[in-house]
């Protein structure tokens, strides 16, 4: 991904998950990192962001109980086998 | 058996398995379970299907515990197992959203959160996010946010839906994603990026 020499916010919020994935190259990663320094509604982006995914991760569903007892059932097979 | 490069956690659910331990084996469903059903679920087309399938992994996985040397995460190798069993299961259904084809939408904030172009700082913040710095631990993980989050998820269009579900529900990485969905590099990152990016504005307009 190459970028214009300045960034602007409304550049910047759409390369953060590339940023995350570090898929940025190197002179892009420190552009984004430097705008990050001066800017501090696109450092609240960034962080709203990285809190989202953590809340993402701690939705999680569970698995359907009647698929949970037919493997339960199914190590139990395995183990007396 | 070559072990260390596994995490303690991991390694001790493995030891737990090889041990015939039910309790390893009900971490482990809890742990990793509805990611791998979600995963099989992206290669048959009922859900029944799917639990098939993720039924055979399982057993796979049991026969195999003695087998795992390490080499990948626990993770990984479960979700190995998963999509080849699924593979070998037949040919993947139709999908009722090509997940190849990802459309420009234009910016994932809105535009008005912006300067226009004709002032005076073009492009950038005129109304800009806030720090969540503040906002309490406990109100960050309490129910109702986790609900907003899911119900955020839940009105993804699928593709966004599923990508951010593997991605950052269930923890798998890019190449995971990208191996289980036949999706490029990029497309899975626009996918997630959009969707993080929706999941994101309804917590702002819940925290503020």
């Amino acid at each position: 991904m190459k970028l214009e020499r300045e960034l602007a916010c409304r550049q910047v919020v759409e390369l953060v998950t590339a940023y995350l994935d570090d898929a940025l190259d190197p002179v892009d990663r420190e552009r984004f990192e430097e705008h990050l320094v001066f800017c501090d509604g696109c450092a609240n982006y960034l962080e709203q962001m990285r809190a989202t995914i953590r809340l993402a991760g701690g939705a999680g569903l569970v698995l359907p109980p009647a698929l949970e007892s037919r493997l339960l059932d199914a190590f139990n097979d395995w183990r007396t086998s | 058996m070559v072990e260390e490069r596994l995490s303690r956690e991991d390694a001790e659910l493995v030891a737990g398995l090889r041990a015939g331990d039910e309790a390893a084996f009900r971490a482990l469903l809890q742990q990793y379970g509805p990611g791998l059903l979600r995963v099989a679920q992206m290669y048959v087309s009922s859900r029944a299907a799917a639990e098939d399938v993720v039924q055979e992994a399982w057993v796979g996985v049991l026969r195999g515990i003695d087998r795992f040397e390490g080499r990948s995460s626990l993770k990984t190798w479960l979700f190995r197992i998963v999509v080849n069993t699924a593979k070998t299961r037949g040919v993947r259904d139709a999908r009722s959203v090509p997940f190849s084809s990802v459309e420009d939408e234009g910016g994932t904030v809105p535009p008005d959160r912006f300067f226009a172009e004709s002032e005076r700082f073009p492009g950038h913040w005129s109304v800009p996010p806030s720090s969540w710095a503040g906002v309490p631990d406990e109100r960050l993980v309490a129910d109702e946010t986790l609900a907003v989050v899911r119900r955020a998820i839940g009105r993804l269009p699928e593709a966004q839906r599923t990508v951010i579900t593997l991605r950052d529900v269930d923890g798998f990485d890019a190449d995971e994603v990208c191996n289980a969905l036949d999706l490029t590099e990029t497309n899975q990152r626009v996918l997630l990026h959009r969707a993080r990016a929706r999941v994101r504005a309804a917590l702002e307009e819940y925290l503020g």
